[in-house]
This record gives structure tokens, sequence and C-alpha cells, in this order.
């Protein structure tokens, strides 16, 4: 019997609520119950994602052994075409409802851990106003319908992480970062409109389940169609990629991401750990129909994106003093992998392995670095700096804090139990099966993030005992609670059969642990760590010794390879010196010049009448002739060929 | 002729009325009652407005001079909703001591121009055309002299009427010459015997370039910028919104119509136009620090997006043209509310001032974030989907190229909109725009235009209707 899943709606219906009520009536509410108002909806909105995913998982999703694809709700929103309409609605598969429990989860942590670490700020209701915002963005964008719905809720998931990032309005560097955030990925998301009206050109479709169906002769015409030496298929799903990529920040366009730290710390836990940066991830496995089965070349630029970052991003995040940052890297990283892992995948069954180990790292993923964010934001509350050169000892002080970050450490890590540990394996498994290349760049990128993850560990809560201005205390009640809730989810959640959920084809199947793959990568992962122990774990380590050794890769690393600077000579140097300069000296000196001419001419009341005639109209007006004679020589010669 | 055919022309007639009884009005007016006078004024206008929706008879008279259509009453009903929007948000300024007795002269002009561009969208033939266009263009000089004791407006007014008069000479120039090889004036005859020949193509481009100016597209729109920051900002509003929606509908008309013959020479203008436009106005809006001189720049650029739906010829480029210009108005009327507002409150009107303006006034500011959102065309605002169709539009009819460019433009756009909103929200100020408390009026006109960005974004039967009526080449 198929249950009715269309209480669904309700989810993202009650976020927009919420928003609206604290957004527009939170300053006659006390702060605190705008928080609370807000906490409740999103608790709410998780226990309906719990029961959907249990009754859609456990209960019956399945028909004839095969998940089903349900539309819980479809309305025609917009039609702009007989054939073409814009739809809004709720598409529940495996994917979809497994990122409605990760968003609610997370979000739920995150709105909880905030009246903790956000008592006191001003504009305590705004923010939770923009968090009940940016979850319903969200929730939209991962229960889309369609490819136009997921562009419009990927949009406000841009507005309302500009909103959060910008939320500490009185630091400089802060307003920088949200700019900076969302022009980037604004850039990248003009990709992702090409992209689509590509797509809709030729399909005349924006709908997901339209567009994956088999036998959809659009697609196979698409694919056919040459464009510069690909298929237009290609062209349009490297595209949409783009998008994916400027969310997810792949390299080149993650510049954004580290910048973005400078926003309150439980939004990075939500925004850039677990939510919104994944979105990439999963926009291309939304589509992963149409790129495994007509366009694995685009799948081979995944694939290298998401290797080279994986490996770039971990290489900086060696040398980053700066805890949040080191964190920022270690996630492009981690996106890389999610990456990696769907780009090597291909369709149906156990080909299909890459596929499941990218969703499972993404819920993986969520827990733990969700969790590593919250507890850097705990241990930033504690000791009123970013920067790791200012800690030292703080596991006396902050107990819980320290058992629930060193989990989340070991689950990054991959050590076995802890839940990162299962999902990178398969993700190294099916990298293995792919190709050697991104299996031993996986491997190597294993050892790297262990060894960074401990050298952020051993530096904040061993090394050198510090004598404190303000001896750090322990957060506050609803701080560690979330920390614990999600220590615990990220040690066990490792153990959930994720294949017997997720698969490329909907078909459950069996995975076992590759044990070579295992043992190689928990090999490096405990190098990683040991490596890590001897150069920070006591104070006055080998740390200084080797960077003395290596002074320019160091260097190389500390400046994350100097990307920043390339982007900003690009604009600085080429744009600003050979456009916007001339453009600029030509209205100061020629229209703003002649207008302030002009106003001390007519100040001049005596010499209006001539000052009229010998100012600068007599130059609009030889512009406006000007440009009409060239218009009319322009048609005549065009009309002529 | 029948009494009953008059009513083709119920609009104009309506609103000719309007103005004879206010003049009638205030000749029995002291100072006392000015106050009283402009509500009456303004109620008068809602319900001659509010006329123009019910079913009108459609139509021709004097002879095909004077025609009318279902495309053109929703155009008026589109100008009608953008006036009153103006006059609800222009209370506030009217009222204060230095207007005092002369408020009603605003009205006054307001409605002249008014009827100038619905007998203007209305014309049968080039005479008519002509004729409307003068009525439309020679009030506007006033209203930007309207602060007399300014000189800068004064300045703007002159500008106004001298470049105004050069460009109606072209304007004349390319009539005259679709006279002489037509040998008519009426669009029905001169559509027949356009053939796309020398002179025929140099008055058409003549003839484009007079309109060009009313719309300002560049290279015909250095006054732009000069008058918009002269003028008051009422005044402004109005000519960024409803002048340029007027020229907008017409041209769209008379290409799709008269000119028909003659689209291999308006195509490639109207494409240079467009990428013109486009990207100077926008080159110069990211430096603007007057945001009077920024929504100038704004708007022009803004006008260069609606020239791709003009180009693509189809049905659904002319509805997208309406429909762009229906969220166009809503949106810049939210923007300038909001300046206007300001400015007359405390005189300020540069985006410095507006540091720190989210904790003073927030929903003032909300409406402005709204407004400029909108603008820029970020989804789920109306002004995403109007540029949306406006793209789609020509990319229908495979102007790849001309997208791109329109693309890219947008990217730039959304930089100096989003600098707008940052110094509201973000940055932080020490003495910042002081609460403002706008009179009655003003917001409900600023409610107006939030309702219209939020409502014909989500409710497309809009868009239905406006398609219902359009047509192509």
């Amino acid at each position: 019997m198929q249950t009715n899943f269309s209480y669904t709606i309700w989810i993202p219906l009650v976020l927009l609520a919420s928003f609206l009520v604290v957004g527009l009536f939170g300053d006659k509410l006390r702060p605190r119950l705008s928080g609370l108002i807000s906490t409740v909806v999103i608790l709410f909105g998780a226990v309906l994602s719990y029961w959907t995913a249990f009754q859609y998982f456990l209960v019956n999703g399945k028909a004839d052994g095969v998940y089903q694809t349900i539309v819980a709700a479809d309305y025609e929103w917009l039609r702009f075409y007989d054939t073409l309409a814009i739809k809004m609605g709720v598409l529940l598969d495996p994917i979809s409802i497994m990122m409605l429990v990760v968003v609610t989860t997370i979000s739920s942590m995150v709105h909880i851990y905030s009246f903790g670490y956000m008592k006191g700020e001003k504009g305590f209701e705004r923010f939770y106003a923009f968090l009940s915002l940016f979850s319903f963005s969200m929730i939209g964008l991962v229960i889309a319908t369609n490819l136009f719905q997921m562009y419009i809720f990927w949009e406000l998931v841009g507005v309302s992480s500009f909103l959060l990032i910008g939320f500490y309005y009185e630091k400089p560097s802060a307003v920088a970062a949200s700019k900076k955030a969302f022009i980037v990925t604004r850039f990248a998301d003009f990709g992702f409109l090409v992209g689509i009206l590509l797509l809709s050109y030729f399909t005349k479709t924006f709908d997901f389940q339209e567009l994956m169906q088999p036998d959809n002769a659009a697609i196979a015409e698409m694919a056919g169609l040459s464009f510069m030496g690909m298929s237009v298929l290609t062209l349009a799903l490297v595209l949409i990629f783009m998008g994916g990529a400027g969310k997810s920040a792949m390299f080149p366009l993650h510049i954004w991401l580290p910048d973005a730290m400078e926003g309150p710390t439980p939004v990075s836990a939500l925004i850039h750990a677990a939510t919104m940066v994944v979105a990439g991830v999963y926009l291309v496995a939304r589509l992963f129909g149409l790129y495994a089965l007509h366009a694995p070349d685009a799948l081979s630029v995944v694939a290298a994106v998401g290797a080279f970052t994986s490996l770039f991003a971990a290489v900086i995040a060696l040398t980053q003093t700066d805890i949040k940052r080191v964190l920022a890297f270690s996630t492009m990283s981690q996106i890389g992998y999610m990456m990696l892992a769907l780009g090597v995948s291909r369709y149906g069954g156990t080909e299909g392995l890459g596929y499941t180990a990218s969703m499972f790292h993404l819920f993986t993923h969520a827990m733990f670095k969700g969790l590593l964010f919250l507890g850097a934001g705990a241990i930033i509350h504690a000791v009123h700096s970013n920067e790791m050169t200012d800690m030292g000892g703080l596991r006396k002080y902050l107990p819980i804090t320290h058992v629930t970050f060193l989990i989340a450490a070991l689950a990054i890590s991959g050590i076995p139990p802890f839940s990162g540990f299962f999902s990178k394996d398969i993700i190294l498994s099916a990298a293995y099966e792919h190709h050697p290349v991104y299996f031993w760049t996986g491997w190597a990128v294993a050892g790297l993030t262990a060894f960074y993850m401990f050298r952020l560990y051993f530096s904040i809560f061993w090394g050198e005992n510090r004598e404190y201005e303000h001896k750090p205390h322990e957060a506050p009640f609803s701080m560690s609670f979330a920390l614990i809730f999600l220590g615990i989810m990220s040690a066990v959640v490792g153990f959930i059969p994720f294949s017997k959920y997720v698969s490329s084809d909907l078909m459950p199947y069996e995975t076992h642990l590759h044990m070579n793959v295992a043992v190689l990568s928990v090999v490096v992962a405990v190098i990683g760590i040991v490596v890590a122990a001897v150069m920070y774990m006591k104070p006055g380590g080998a740390a200084d010794k080797v960077v003395k050794a290596v002074p320019g890769l160091y260097k190389l690393s500390l400046h994350k390879f100097y990307i920043d600077e390339i982007y900003l000579f690009v604009t600085h140097k080429i744009i600003f010196n050979y456009i916007s300069r001339p453009i600029a000296w030509f209205d100061r000196n020629v229209v703003d010049g002649s207008m302030n001419g002009m106003a001390w001419v007519t100040n001049k009341v005596s010499n209006k009448i001539k000052g009229l005639q010998s100012g600068q109209l007599q130059q609009y007006a030889f512009v406006m002739i000007a440009g009409m004679v060239g218009l009319a020589l322009f048609v005549l010669y065009w009309a002529s060929r | 002729m029948e009494l009953s055919t008059f009513m083709i022309m119920r609009n104009e007639l309506t609103l000719i009325a309007v103005v004879l009884v206010l003049l009638i009005a205030e000749i029995f007016s002291t100072k006392k009652s000015q106050g009283a006078l402009l509500n009456f004024a303004t109620l008068l206008f809602a319900i001659y407005a509010a006329i123009g929706f019910l079913p009108g008879s459609e139509g021709e008279i004097f002879g095909g001079m004077y025609r009318s259509t279902p495309l053109i009453m929703v155009m008026k009903n589109v100008l009608n909703v953008g006036v009153l929007v103006v006059l609800l948000q222009s209370q506030g300024w009217l009222r204060k001591p230095e207007n005092e007795n002369r408020a009603l002269e605003f009205f006054l002009l307001t409605f002249s121009t008014l009827l100038g561009m619905d007998y203007m969208i209305s014309s049968g033939d080039f005479l008519m055309f002509y004729l409307g266009l003068e009525l439309a263009t020679l009030p506007i000089a006033a209203l930007a002299a309207y602060d007399v004791y300014r000189l800068k407006s004064t300045e703007a007014g002159i500008k106004f009427v001298l470049l105004a008069a050069l460009s109606s000479g072209i304007l004349l120039y390319g009539i005259s010459l679709i006279y002489g090889t037509t040998g008519s004036l009426y669009y029905d005859e001169v559509l027949g015997n356009l053939h796309m020949n020398v002179l025929q193509i140099v008055a058409t481009v003549f003839f484009i370039s007079g309109v060009a100016f009313k719309i300002s597209l560049v290279p015909f729109h250095l006054w732009t910028a000069d008058v918009y920051e002269g003028s008051p900002t009422n005044v402004a509003a109005y000519l960024s919104v409803v002048s340029k929606g007027a020229s907008v509908f017409v041209l769209v008309t008379l290409l799709f119509t008269v000119f028909k013959e003659m689209v291999l020479a308006w195509q490639p203008v109207i494409y240079v136009l467009a990428i013109l436009t486009m990207t100077i106005g926008n080159l110069f809006a990211l430096r603007q620090q007057n945001l009077q001189r920024f929504l100038a720049f704004s708007s022009i650029a803004q006008a260069g997006f609606i020239l791709l739906g003009m180009i693509s010829g189809t049905q659904y480029g002319m509805a997208t043209v309406i429909y762009f210009v229906l969220v166009y108005v809503f949106s810049n009327l939210g923007a300038f509310g909001v300046v206007a507002m300001v400015k007359n409150a405390t005189g300020k009107i540069n985006i410095d001032d507006y540091d720190g303006f989210y904790q003073t006034n927030p929903r003032l500011s909300l409406v402005m974030m709204l407004a400029l959102f909108s603008l820029a065309g970020i989804p789920p605002v109306a002004g995403f989907f109007g540029k949306f169709f406006l793209f789609a539009a020509a990319a229908g009819e495979g102007h790849y190229w001309l997208v791109l460019i329109a693309v890219l433009n947008t990217i730039i756009s959304l930089y100096y909109y989003l600098l707008v909103v940052k110094a509201m929200f973000i940055n932080r100020s020490e003495n910042p725009i002081q609460a403002i408390k706008g009179d009655g009026l003003a917001r409900i006109g600023l409610v107006i235009s939030v309702l219209g960005i939020l409502l014909i974004g989500f409710y497309s039967p809009v868009f239905d209707w406006v398609q219902a009526v359009s047509f192509g080449l």
C-alpha cells in the first residue's frame, strides 16, 4: 500500500512561516522568544523528516524491491510556453529524503547551539529569522521536482547565506567575505542558468522525472548534436556542474569559502559544512542518470575537478593557523572526495558504488564536520581567538568539547569504527575500480587529512599549557547538548547499511568492506596521526624543524597557492586599469567635469543663457547626432551586405 | 458620428474631465484647503484609474487617427497604475511649505503628460503620434524645473527642453522622410509602401533615434543622469517609469506593425542599441554615489534589457516587453519611493548616507532591498521573471550572443545593487538616518509597489493576460 506523503509539504511551509513571523515581528518579541519559535519549528521539521524517512525506507517506499520516486505535491506556478511550465513541488526519493534528514538535523542542532553561542549578540532575533530562511531555502532546494525550482531555491540559499555570513556587519572582513561569497557563487550560477536553458530548450521540460526517462528522445538528440567537439548535452551538464562547483567550492571557484569563515561559527557549521556547500554534490547526484548514461565525458570532468580539489585543499589545510580556515579547507577537500566518488561512478548495481559512496560520505561528513565546526565554536567561545597559536592544553578546561572533537577528528581521519571510515572506504574502493590514479590521490588525501586534523587537535588540546587571561570555561548546556548529540551521530552513523537505501538505479544492493583498501587507508591515517603527534603533542615538538627544512613549500601552502592573489591581479590590475579606469576617467572628467562646470555656470545667473549654450549641451547633442548618423550608416551597410 | 463612438476614447475624455474639474476646483481653493484639494485630486485619479480596468470598446475614430484595442488598454492601465503610485508617493513632498501654493500644478502637469502618452499609444497615424509625443514631453520640462528655488532643478528643466527639442526634430525628420516616400501618414497606408529603400532605412533609424531619446537608450541617454539628478525625486521617478514605459510601449507596437516590412533595418539597430545601453548604463552605474544618479543609470541599463524582448519580433517577445515594464514600474517605484521619502525627510541622497539604515528603518530598508533585488533580477521576486522571459524571448529566436552579453550585464548590475543593500544592512554608521515616519499615502504607495514586486512573479495569470493581447510580426 502506498502511503500518502503529501504532508511533507509542511516541512518547508512551517519554516517559511517561522521566517515571516520572526523576521517581521522579531523586534516586537523578546529575542529569546524569537529564537524559541524558530527552534521549535525546525525541530518539528526534523520530526516530520524522520517520520518521512522511516515511512519511506522501512515501511513502504519500495515496490517490487525498487525504491519509488514519489511526487508528493506539484503545483503549476508559471506557464510560459504552451509546452513549458514552472512547477513547485515535493519530490521524494532516497537522496532527497536523506538530505531532508541531514538538513533538519544539523539545522536543529545549530538552532539549539546558537542559544548559547549567540547569547547577548545584537540582532539575536534577526539571526534566527535568517536561519529559518536558510533552512526553508535549503529544503526547497532538496525537494525540488524540477530544475527550475531547484534554481530558484539555489539562489535563495545564496541570498540567505549572504545575509548570514554578513551578520557581523561591524567586521569589515565579514562584509567583504559575504560579498565575495555571493558574487563568486553567482558567477558560477550563470553557468548553471545557461545549462538549464540549454537543457530545457531541447527537452521542453524542467521536470527531473521526465528528464531522466530512459527513452527521452530529446536527450538522445542532444547527446548526438556536437558543439566545439562536445555533445550539446555534455556541454549543458558541464555548465550545470559549474554552478554546483561554485556552491560546493570546487577549484577554481573555491576562493569564497575560506573568507566566508568570517560569519558566526554556527552558521559555518550549517552552511559551510553540512548543507549549502554540498548542494553542488546533490545537484550532480540529482541529474546522475543524465551524466552517467549520456555524458560520461562530463562525469570525467567531475571526477578530475573533485580529485584535484581534494588534494589541493588538503595541502593548504596543512599550514593554516586559523582553526576555522583549517576546517574550511578540510570541507573543500572532503567535498572533493564526494565529487570524485560521483565522477568515478557508473549507472546501476555495483557499478554505481561511487554514487552510494558519495551520498554516504555526504551524510557522515555532515555529522562530523558539523560537529567539528560547533566544537571550534565552543573553543573560540572559550578563548576568544581563532588562532591555533593562542591555544594549547585546553583538554583540562573543556572536557566535553575535547572528547567530541576527538571523535569527529577520528571520524574524518577514517579510523574505524567511526563513521568516516565506512564512507571513505567505499569511496576509495569505487575509485580503485575506476582508475588507480584516483585511488592513490584519495589515499594520499586520507593521510594528509589525518595529519592536519590531528595537528589541529594536538595544538588545541595538548601542546603548551598556557596561562589564559580569562580561565576558559566549558560551553553552556545548549552548546554541549548539540556537541554530544552530533558526537554520538558521528560515532554510529557509519553502521547504516547505506547501499540498501541509496543507489544509482534505486535498487538496493550489498556492499562489503574492501579489506585491502581498508587496511591501506587506515595505515596511512595512522601514520598521519602519529606524525602529527610527534610534531605537535609536546611543546617544542618537531614542527619548527620541518618548516625550516622546506620553507618554500610551506610558504606556498600557507598562502593558499596564491590563488587569491592571482584573482586580485586579474581583477585589479587588468580589469581596473584597462576597463574601469578609462571609464571612470571619462565619467569624472567629461561627465562630472562638465556637470560641475555647468553648476558653476548656472550660479552666475547673469551668464545663464550664454553659459547654457557654451556648456555641454552641445556635446550631448553632438553625441546624439553622431550616434544617429553612425547607426544609419551601420544599418545601410548591414542591409546592403 | 454617434455619441457612443466617443466611448472608444473614454480613457482620454475622463482624464480631460479630471483636469478640468481640478482647474476649476483650484480657482475656488484657499490656502487652507490645499491639503484637502490634494486628497481630492488623488482620489479622482484613483477613480479614473479604476475605470480604466472596466471593459472598454475597441475601434477607430477620426478616420483611423485614433484607435483602441485590448492591447492598448492594457498598456494604458499599466501607465495609470504607475502614475497612481507616483502620486501617492509625492504627497509628502507636495505638502511641504515651499510647495503649498502650487502643489496642484504638479497634478495638472502630470495628467497632461499622461494624456499625451495615451494619445501617442492610441495613435493611428504619425501626426497624432507626434502631437501626443509633444504633449507628453513639454510639461515634463516644467516638472523637472518644479523646484524653482533650486538651480539644479532649473538646469534640469532647461537641459531637458533643449535636448527634447533636438530629438523631436530628428523624429520629425524621420516622419517627413516616411511621408515623402510613402505619400501618407496613416499607419495602414504607410505599412503597404515601405520597401527597405535607402531613404526609408534612414527614416526608420531617425524615427527610432527620436523615440530612443525618450527611453534614454545609449547614445541618446546623456540627458538622463543630469535631469534625474536635478529634478525633484518624485519627478525623476515619474520620468524613469511612466514616461519611459509609455515610449517603450509605443516603440514596440510601431516596430511590430508599421515598420513590419523594415524588420531587417530595425533589428540591427535595436541589437546595437541593446548592447550599448546595457553595458554603458551598467558601467556608469557602478561608480555613482548619488542615489538619484545611480537610479538614473540603472534605469538606462534596464531599458537595454527591454530591447531583448523587442528584437525577437514574436508575440511572446511583445508580451515579455509589456510584462517587464509592468514589473519594472513596481520595482523602480519601490526604490524611488524610499529614496524620495528619505530625501524629503532628511535631504540625504548619497549611498553612504544609507549606512546602517536597517538599524533605524527596518521596514523601509526591506522595501528597498526587495526593489533592488527585483531590479537586479534575483529570484523569486518578479524582476527575475521579467528578465528571464526577456532572455528566453531573445534566445528563442537564436540571439545567443545578445543573451550572453545580457546575462553578463546582469552580473555586473548585481554588484552595484548589492552595494546599496550592503550599505543598508551591513555597513555601520555613527549617525544613521533617523527613523522616518512617512505619511500614510506614501506608505500605501510603497505597499502597492511591494505587493507588485512579490505578487506579479508568483501569480501567473498576469503573464497569460498580457500574452493574450500581444501579437508578433
